[in-house]
């Protein structure tokens, strides 16, 4: 057994986390940075924590991550890291020439408390900022949340770049929230489809999806560039998805240029793919076009198609708030059962929206966010109330073989599969890949485990 | 790339150095020249490198922190004790099961905590008012759940700053439990300047709190210890096979596949074989000078070196039994490797390769590439010293920095009861004469070619130019420089974790080197990089249908 001590019998634990069921803000702030076309990403502290995220982010999308780091040293954990910061500015844009820098902080000098916005200003006066060149950031103390909020943090510092010029621009802002570079690709392609023009922020496709082609490009072609987030003030109105990944950014927007917001929950499955492309359609002014109705109906088919396979099946899941409650709403409309869901992140809502989709089971789901929602108590969950499949990251893999369960890798990090920087799970056609990949795992744990006499061909 | 007979290929490294600095800052290219040295023989030794020193803020660097190089590297291949991480989530979240290191729990009973990650996830609070209630909580918790033999505390960043005293809870919790060793590790990632600085840490609090716990020692008549090890891939296991066959006995790995009771017992060992030097050679000298343990340096990478280095182990213990079976094992090892090579050099003969990784692997590797036929241009460490390029003659010489001075020493003395030479002055002396000098490494740079270049602590940006100028058949460096080395069309070998691959270690793990090297190399994929309307873009005459 992988995880041999843990004990079957639940007890209480309060300082102890065990197998995490989050990350730290940076990483978070980091991805999303890597989101605007031109950017190197800058870590404010020692050089561990960029060497980390690094690697995480490198072994989740198998492609070049480049991010600097102050490299703090003792000196600097005590006299603070405006020094290290001011050098490292001037080093970046003379040797690796970015269009901005995106700073995010770490525990480090958030705990010393560097003041960013002052050092940036001094860097700027003492003529280290080429011009045009600009430099972004936003404070990402990990001792506060979790990779999500980071990620949410840093997507807040790109919206603060927006002004408001009095001149419309006819634009929706889509802030996506944290989902893949393809998911991305697919949230511009539907609204394209429905004929609207968006700024999409950040946008990781094109980015972190690149091609083999004999040429590393340190900033590749993707990313939403700074003049559209400039002008993402002038938009007709911004759409967030989730409300962990994004709210605050499309808040910022409302509140800074006016530009009204709606928070909606991350477009995976039928319902909330529904509400995306309702919300977009009216705030647009546009009509829904047959090929949308078409896709959307090749999902429904497929759910009407696959049904007796779904239904009444029971899942565990572990991962991020925004994504769970769309993916947890979506397993209920195809009548699979939620059984434990867990994030790592806090955030009260998160409990109580999963208890109201999972309202009309016949069993009360098991659900915790935050301080002691780890996997080690998922594990625990699993161990007192099986389950026929489990959904979330890699780390899951070691529950899966010791509780021989089926798992789908969904979320982050995923560093042992591939395909997530490629296929889609938002939108109706993202939907039908999440089918196929539950259908996969379920039937092919059937067919091993069916006796000879009922094997079947025809599923 | 065009190669000269009996000798590098054609490159000009002075040129290619010049074109890495032409870009920098003034001042950081005048400390990046000292950091990079083109090999020529000299008559007073090796030329000198600057090593060990800062990376400049902004630069895109290999390196991780000192909290990697502790918790990570040292402590995390050993499955019975329980890693604390005190501090925020993230640290202990990305050292959890990254590093490939295997373990064998699968005796009947074993405990194997490595596949936990354990953390206080420190939140603002406990920032603000300390941390030290919360650490003692969650030990007690990790105490009532597992009842381990030990628990160890790693301290992260933040922990240092609020002062946070770890030593003085972990005291007061070993002493509340009365069987459960409890220990803390110092380790914030400020402190030094590479993960060099966490192996020593990590090595120190090892010796000091559990080396000398046991003085039971596992039965055996020539008995080692194994220093360096990490059992990435596997490597530890085909060491312990290969010794085994030969009738030696590894009382411990220090630390791959490895228990508390190897580490408690190690000091009853005769000799301790150094792997990597630069993670641990202090920890030889202190086994040496508190319990009479000589070491000498081995490196079971590369076929040659294997038989080499289970040479000087006989060699040690002087017992013509065990030479005779050292010999037996080496002869029936080696045709599996003369097979393999003969097979792979035909494709690998005169290729190049350059390798920037980790603190003893870019010297290590260049035997395998050695015997595949393959060249070395560049190499280099991400944290070695000076004595891990040069040779162990300069450790006498070496500055001591602000960096290096908050890493402490251990002042060691004989233990009165338990120190024993293992051998007489006299014998060490005529084995010294007869070839086999003890404590002694002689560095990276006397093995490399004249005309190659050492590069210290090389960034993304000199890999790029590297690649870029030179292009080498293969280059080694770590999963963070993988991927845009390759996208540039030169295959990359991780040399921390290996990819997907190993044991590269020993005989066998040698000819499963030859074949990944091989595969990479000679892969199709890298002919595919250009559709056929780029490679020729001009359309010569219409197209006519037929
Ligand atoms: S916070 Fe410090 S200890 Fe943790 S990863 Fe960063 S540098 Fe290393
Ligand atoms: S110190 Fe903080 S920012 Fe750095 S890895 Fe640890 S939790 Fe993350």
């Amino acid at each position: 057994m992988l995880l041999r001590h843990t004990p079957k019998e639940i007890g209480e634990r309060g300082a102890l986390t065990i197998n995490p069921a989050k990350t730290c803000q940076p990483i978070g702030a980091m991805y999303a940075a890597l989101g605007i076309h031109g950017c190197l990403p800058h870590s404010h502290g020692s050089q561990g924590c960029c060497a980390y995220h690094r690697s995480t982010l490198t072994r989740h999308y198998k492609e070049p991550i480049s991010a600097a780091t102050s490299s703090f040293t003792e000196g600097s954990s005590v006299f603070g890291g405006q020094a290290n910061l001011l050098q490292a500015i001037e080093t970046i844009f003379t040797v690796y020439d970015p269009e901005v820098i995106a700073v995010h902080t770490t525990c480090l000098s958030e705990t010393i408390g560097d003041d960013l916005p002052q050092i940036i200003d001094k860097a700027d006066k003492a003529g280290k900022i080429p011009p045009g060149r600009r430099v972004i950031y936003a404070n990402t103390p990990s001792y506060v949340g979790s990779h999500v909020t980071g990620f949410s943090n840093m997507v807040k510092g790109m919206a603060a770049t927006a002004r408001k010029s009095g001149q419309k621009n006819g634009k929706v802002n889509v802030i996506p929230g944290w989902v893949e570079p393809a998911d991305m690709e697919e949230i511009k392609r539907l609204a394209a489809l429905l004929g609207v023009e968006i700024i999409l922020f950040p946008d990781t496709s094109g980015v972190l999806n690149g091609p083999l082609d004999g040429q590393f490009q340190m900033y590749p072609p993707g990313g939403v560039t700074m003049d559209e987030l400039k002008s993402t003030g002038d938009s007709t109105g911004t759409l967030a998805l989730g409300e962990w990944c994004s709210a605050e950014a499309a808040r910022l927007l409302d509140t800074s240029c006016k530009v009204p917001c709606r928070v909606l929950e991350m477009p995976y499955g039928l319902k909330a793919t529904d509400r995306f492309v309702d919300a977009l359609r009216t705030i647009a002014g546009v009509s829904v076009g047959d090929e949308i109705n078409h896709e959307r109906g090749q999902l429904v088919d497929m759910i009407s198609d696959m049904h007796q396979y779904f239904y009444h099946k029971q899942v565990a899941m572990a991962g991020d708030p925004d994504q769970l409650i769309a993916l947890c709403e979506f397993l209920v409309s195809i009548d699979m059962w939620p059984r434990h869901v867990v994030t790592g992140t806090p955030g009260r809502a998160f409990e109580e929206r999963i208890r109201q989709i999972t309202a009309g089971l016949p069993y009360q789901v098991n659900v915790k966010a935050g301080a002691g929602a780890d996997l080690f108590l998922f594990h625990q969950w699993i161990k007192n109330d099986p389950v026929d499949l489990l959904l979330g990251n890699t780390y899951l893999k070691y529950i899966a073989r010791d509780e021989d369960i089926p798992l789908l890798r969904f979320g982050f990090p995923i560093l042992d599969r591939v395909g997530h920087q490629y296929f889609p799970s938002v939108g109706y056609k993202g939907g039908l890949r999440l089918l196929e990949k539950i259908l996969g795992a379920l039937l092919d744990r059937k067919d091993r485990d069916d006796p000879e006499q009922s094997f079947e061909l025809v599923m | 790339m065009a190669t000269k007979e009996n000798g590098l290929p054609g490159w000009d490294p002075a040129s290619v150095k010049e074109e890495m600095l032409r870009q920098y800052p003034p001042k950081v290219a005048r400390k990046r020249a000292k950091q990079m040295v083109i090999n020529q023989p000299r008559p007073d030794g090796s030329p000198e490198i600057m090593a060990n020193v800062r990376t400049i803020p902004g630069i895109i660097t290999m390196r991780g922190c000192t909290y990697a190089g502790c918790k990570g590297v040292i402590m995390g291949p050993t499955r019975d004790i329980v890693n604390i991480t005190h501090g925020p989530i993230g640290c202990g979240f990305y050292s959890w099961l990254t590093r490939r290191n295997q373990t064998d729990a699968s005796a009947p009973g074993a405990e194997n905590y490595m596949t936990y990650s354990f953390s206080t996830d420190m939140q603002d609070k406990d920032i603000i008012f300390g941390g030290e209630k919360k650490l003692e909580q969650a030990i007690s918790e990790a105490y009532d759940l597992f009842h381990p033999k030990a628990i160890a505390v790693f301290a992260t960043c933040p922990v240092g700053l609020i002062g946070d005293d770890i030593h003085a809870v972990a005291a007061r919790m070993k002493k509340q439990f009365g069987d459960c060793n409890v220990f803390a590790f110092s380790c914030e990632g400020y402190k030094g300047v590479s993960q060099s600085a966490g192996h020593h840490i990590a090595n120190n609090q090892v010796f000091r709190h559990v080396v000398g716990n046991n003085d039971e020692s596992k039965p055996g008549k020539f008995k080692i210890s194994l220093l360096g090890e990490y059992n990435i891939g596997g490597d530890g296991f085909e060491i312990d096979r290969v010794l085994n066959k030969c009738g030696i006995t590894n009382l411990a790995t220090f630390s791959g596949n490895s228990t508390y009771d190897q580490f408690a017992s190690a000091h009853t060992s005769d000799l301790n074989c150094v792997m990597c030097h630069r993670s641990i050679n202090y920890v030889a000298d202190m086994l040496e000078t508190k319990f009479g343990v000589p070491w000498i340096k081995v490196n079971f990478i590369g076929a040659g070196a294997t038989a080499k280095s289970l040479r000087k182990i006989a060699q040690y213990f002087d017992d013509p039994e065990l030479t005779a079976r050292v010999e037996e094992v080496i002869a029936e090892e080696m045709p599996a490797v003369r097979a393999a090579l003969t097979e792979v050099k035909p494709r690998t003969q005169d290729k190049t390769a350059m390798l920037f990784v980790g603190g003893s692997r870019a010297h290590h590797y260049q035997e395998l590439f050695k015997e595949m036929g393959m060249k070395t241009i560049s190499a280099g460490y991400e944290f070695a010293h000076r004595d891990d390029y040069e040779g162990r003659q300069v450790i006498p010489n070496l500055t001591v920095d602000a960096d290096s001075r908050n890493i402490e020493e251990l002042e060691v003395e004989p233990d009165p009861q338990r120190y024993r030479a293992r051998k007489a002055p006299e014998k060490i002396g005529e084995l010294a004469q007869s070839g086999l000098p003890m404590k002694d490494y002689e560095g990276l740079i006397p093995d490399m070619e004249p005309g190659s270049m050492i590069i210290d602590d090389l960034n993304q940006y000199e890999a790029e130019k590297l690649v870029e100028l030179v292009k080498p058949d293969i280059f080694c460096a770590g999963i963070k420089e993988k991927f845009s080395v390759q996208k540039m069309g030169i295959p990359l070998k991780q040399l921390h974790s290996y990819d997907s691959g190993g044991p590269y270690a020993g005989f066998k793990g040698a000819v499963n080197f030859y074949h990944e090297i091989d595969r990479l190399v000679n892969s199709k994929v890298w002919g595919y990089l250009k559709a056929p309307w780029q490679e020729n873009p001009e359309l010569s005459a219409t197209y006519v249908w037929e």
